[in-house]
C-alpha cells in the first residue's frame, strides 16, 4: 500500500516535470512527434529505473556518513564521503545512459536514430540526477527508491506523450507568429501543470 | 427584416478591403452572419449545405443554458432572501434581487472578454466567433454570487487569452477557455473560490446572522469521521437540510449555475438532441462516476472516511457534476474527437472527480480539476485509439490477402 502510494504520488502529485519542472529541455525539444516522445519517455523510465537504485546502493554502502562501516576498519568506518555524491552520482548515470544507448542501437535502430543526440543527453537530464538526490533527501529504501525511480520515469513518459500528442493536435492552429514553437509549447506546459494540479494534495 | 438585410448591405462598403474602416471587418462580418445567412460560398467542391455552422452551434449551447441561467438568477436571489431575512421570498422579489447579484457579473464577463475578442480579431485578422458568447456566459455560470467583479474581469481575460487566443481562437485551443479561467482564480485567489463555504451574498446593512457561514454539501460530506453517517449528516445541515430532492432542484448555495441539477438535465436534453453535445461523454462520466462510487462503497465504512460511504446518486446531484458534465466536458474542442475516445475520456471524467472528491482533502470540489485534466490527455486519447484503428486495418487488410492469396 505504501509502495503503491509513492507510485501515485511521483506518478501524478509530484511529476518530475509538471510539479518540479525539471527534465525541461528534453521535455520541450522532444515533444514533437509521439513516437520520439515515447522512445524518450521509455529511455528516462528505463535510466531513472535503473540508476536509483544503483545510486541507493553507492550511496548507503559507500558515501553517506558512517557508509563504510561494513569495512571492520575503524579509521574508514568514520570516513564521511558525501561530498563526492554529486560526482558519484553522475558518473553513474552516464555509464547507464551509455548502457540504454548501445541496447537501442542493437534492437531498436530506428528510435536510435530518432532519438539521435538527445539520448546521449539523458546525461545531463537533471530530472535524473535530480531523481537520485530527491531519494537521499527523502531517505527512501532499496525497494521505496526502486519503485521511486521508475514511477518519476512514467510520470515524464506520461507528461511527454501527453504533451505530443497535444502539439500534434495544435500544428494546424493559427498560433501568432512569435509563439510558434517554443513560445508555445512554454504555455502548453503551464497549461498542463495547471490540469495536473488536480491531483496535488492527495493522500491515499 | 428587408429593412435590416438593406442596412446591412448598405452599410458593408467601409468595412470591405479599401474602404475606411477596412480594419474593423471583423466587427461588421460578425454582425452580419450573426443576423443572417452568409452569402459566401466555399470556393471548391464539396459544397456542404447545411443551416448547422458554427455559429449555430454555439447558439443552441447558449439556449442550452438558458434554464441554468434563469434558475441561477432565481437562486441568487432566494438565497440572499433566505439568509438576509428580508421576508420577501417571491417568485419576482427573488429574480429582482438575483438579477441584481447575477447581471453585473454577466456583463462584466462579455465585455471584458469580448473587448479581448474584438481586439485579436481585428489585429490577426480573423472573424469573431461565436464561441465567444459560450465562454463568457460559461464562466461567470461556475462563479460564486460573492465573487468581486474585478476578479472576474481578470479570469475572463486570462482565459480569453491564453485559454484561446494565442492559439488562433476558436476551434484551435486545447483546454476549455471558461475553465481555464475559472481555474486560474481557484489558484489565484483561493479564499474567494475556494469552495468549503457557501457562497451566499449577505448584505451587512441587513442582516442580523452576521456573516453566514454554512458549508456546502461536499464539505460536509467530506468531514463526517470514519463510521460516521454521511447521509443523516446531510440532511441535518443547513437551514433546511441537503436532501436529494432539494440538491437535485437546487436551492442550495453554490457557484450561480451549477446548483441545479433539473437545469442542466434540461440543458442537456437540448444538446443532445440537437446533435450538439455528445451524449457517449455525458453517459461515460456518468458511467464513471457511478463504477467509481460504488466501488468506493464497497469499501468497510468503519475504517475509511464516511464520504466512501455516499451513494453515487448523491454524488449525481452535489456540487457541479451536472454542469459540469453537460456543458464543459461536452466542449466539442477541447474533448476527445474519436467515437471510442469520447467514451473513455467520459469514463474517466468520472472516475476522477469521484477520487478528487473522497480521496483529495485539499479540494472539496474535482469537476472543474478532472475536466481540465482530461482536455490535457484527451488528443493523447485520440492518437491511441487512431494508432490501434489503422492497426486493426492493417491485420484485416493482411489476414485479407493471405486468404485471398
Amino acid at each position: 500500500m505504501e509502495l503503491i502510494n509513492l507510485a501515485v504520488k511521483s506518478i501524478f502529485i509530484e511529476n518530475i516535470v509538471l510539479a518540479y519542472f525539471l527534465g525541461m529541455c528534453s521535455f520541450l525539444a522532444l515533444s514533437k512527434k509521439v513516437e520520439t516522445a515515447s522512445g524518450l519517455g521509455l529511455a528516462v523510465v528505463f535510466v531513472l529505473g535503473i540508476t536509483c537504485p544503483l545510486n541507493w546502493f553507492v550511496y548507503t554502502f559507500l558515501l553517506k556518513p558512517t557508509a563504510l562501516a561494513w569495512t571492520g576498519i575503524p579509521a574508514l568506518a568514520s570516513m564521511d564521503l558525501s561530498f563526492l555524491t554529486f560526482i558519484c552520482f553522475i558518473a553513474i548515470i552516464a555509464s547507464a545512459v551509455q548502457l540504454v544507448e548501445m541496447v537501442l542501437d542493437k534492437y531498436f535502430p530506428p528510435l536510435y536514430n530518432s532519438l539521435g543526440i538527445f539520448l546521449p543527453l539523458i546525461t545531463v537530464n537533471c530530472s535524473i540526477l535530480g531523481g537520485s538526490l530527491f531519494m537521499v533527501e527523502r531517505q527512501y529504501t532499496l525497494v521505496e527508491s526502486t519503485v521511486y525511480g521508475f514511477s518519476t520515469g512514467f510520470g515524464f513518459f506520461l507528461a511527454i506523450v501527453a504533451l505530443s500528442a497535444i502539439r500534434k493536435k495544435i500544428r494546424y492552429s493559427h498560433i501568432p507568429d512569435g509563439l510558434k514553437g517554443l513560445g508555445m509549447t512554454f504555455i502548453l506546459t503551464g497549461l498542463m501543470a495547471i490540469g495536473f494540479l488536480c491531483f496535488s494534495g492527495i493522500s491515499l | 427584416m428587408k429593412f435590416l438585410l438593406k442596412q446591412l448591405e448598405e452599410g458593408r462598403k467601409p468595412f470591405m478591403p479599401g474602404g475606411k474602416l477596412e480594419r474593423l471587418h471583423p466587427l461588421y462580418e460578425a454582425n452580419d452572419t450573426f443576423l443572417f445567412t452568409p452569402s459566401e460560398v466555399t470556393h471548391g467542391a464539396p459544397h456542404v449545405r447545411d443551416a448547422i455552422d458554427i455559429k449555430r452551434t454555439m447558439i443552441m449551447v447558449v439556449l442550452a443554458l438558458i434554464p441554468a441561467v434563469l434558475f441561477g438568477i432565481w437562486n441568487a436571489g432566494y438565497q440572499f432572501n433566505m439568509v438576509n431575512q428580508t421576508g420577501d421570498t417571491g417568485m419576482i422579489a427573488n429574480l429582482i434581487q438575483g438579477a441584481m447579484i447575477v447581471m453585473p457579473i454577466i456583463l462584466v464577463s462579455y465585455l471584458v472578454g469580448g473587448l479581448w475578442e474584438v481586439a485579436f480579431a481585428i489585429v490577426r485578422k480573423h472573424p469573431i466567433n461565436e464561441g465567444f458568447l459560450v465562454t463568457g456566459l460559461l464562466f461567470p455560470l461556475t462563479l460564486p454570487p460573492t465573487v468581486p467583479l474585478w476578479q472576474v474581469a481578470v479570469g475572463i481575460s486570462f482565459g480569453v487569452v491564453i485559454g484561446k487566443e494565442v492559439f488562433g481562437g476558436t476551434g484551435f485551443n486545447v483546454l476549455n477557455p471558461a475553465l481555464t479561467a475559472r481555474a486560474f482564480l481557484f489558484f489565484a485567489y483561493p479564499i474567494n473560490l475556494s469552495g468549503d463555504q457557501v457562497w451566499t451574498k449577505v448584505d451587512s446593512a441587513m442582516n442580523s446572522i452576521q456573516g453566514f457561514t454554512g458549508a456546502t454539501p461536499l464539505a460536509i460530506a467530506a468531514q463526517v469521521p470514519a463510521g460516521g453517517d454521511v447521509l443523516a449528516a446531510l440532511h441535518q445541515a443547513d437551514y433546511a437540510g441537503f436532501d436529494w430532492m432539494r440538491m437535485f432542484f437546487g436551492t442550495i448555495g453554490g457557484s450561480i449555475g451549477e446548483t441545479s441539477a433539473l437545469a442542466c438535465l434540461i440543458g442537456a436534453v437540448i444538446l443532445i438532441l440537437s446533435g450538439v453535445g455528445s451524449w457517449r461523454i455525458m453517459a461515460g462520466s456518468v458511467l464513471g462516476l457511478f463504477a467509481a462510487a460504488t466501488l468506493l462503497n464497497l469499501l468497510p465504512g468503519e475504517h475509511f472516511k464516511a464520504f466512501t460511504q455516499l451513494p453515487f446518486h448523491y454524488h449525481m446531484v452535489m456540487g457541479s457534476f451536472a454542469f459540469g458534465t453537460v456543458f464543459m466536458a461536452t466542449d466539442p474542442v477541447s474533448s476527445a474527437a474519436s467515437t471510442a475516445g469520447k467514451w473513455i475520456y467520459g469514463f474517466l471524467i468520472g472516475v476522477l472527480i469521484v477520487i478528487i472528491r473522497v480521496a483529495n482533502p485539499a479540494y472539496p470540489e474535482g469537476v472543474m480539476l478532472a475536466i481540465l485534466f482530461m482536455n490535457v490527455m484527451a488528443p493523447l486519447i485520440d492518437h491511441i485509439v487512431v494508432q490501434s484503428h489503422i492497426r486493426q486495418r492493417k491485420n484485416y487488410l493482411r489476414k485479407f490477402s493471405y486468404a485471398k492469396g
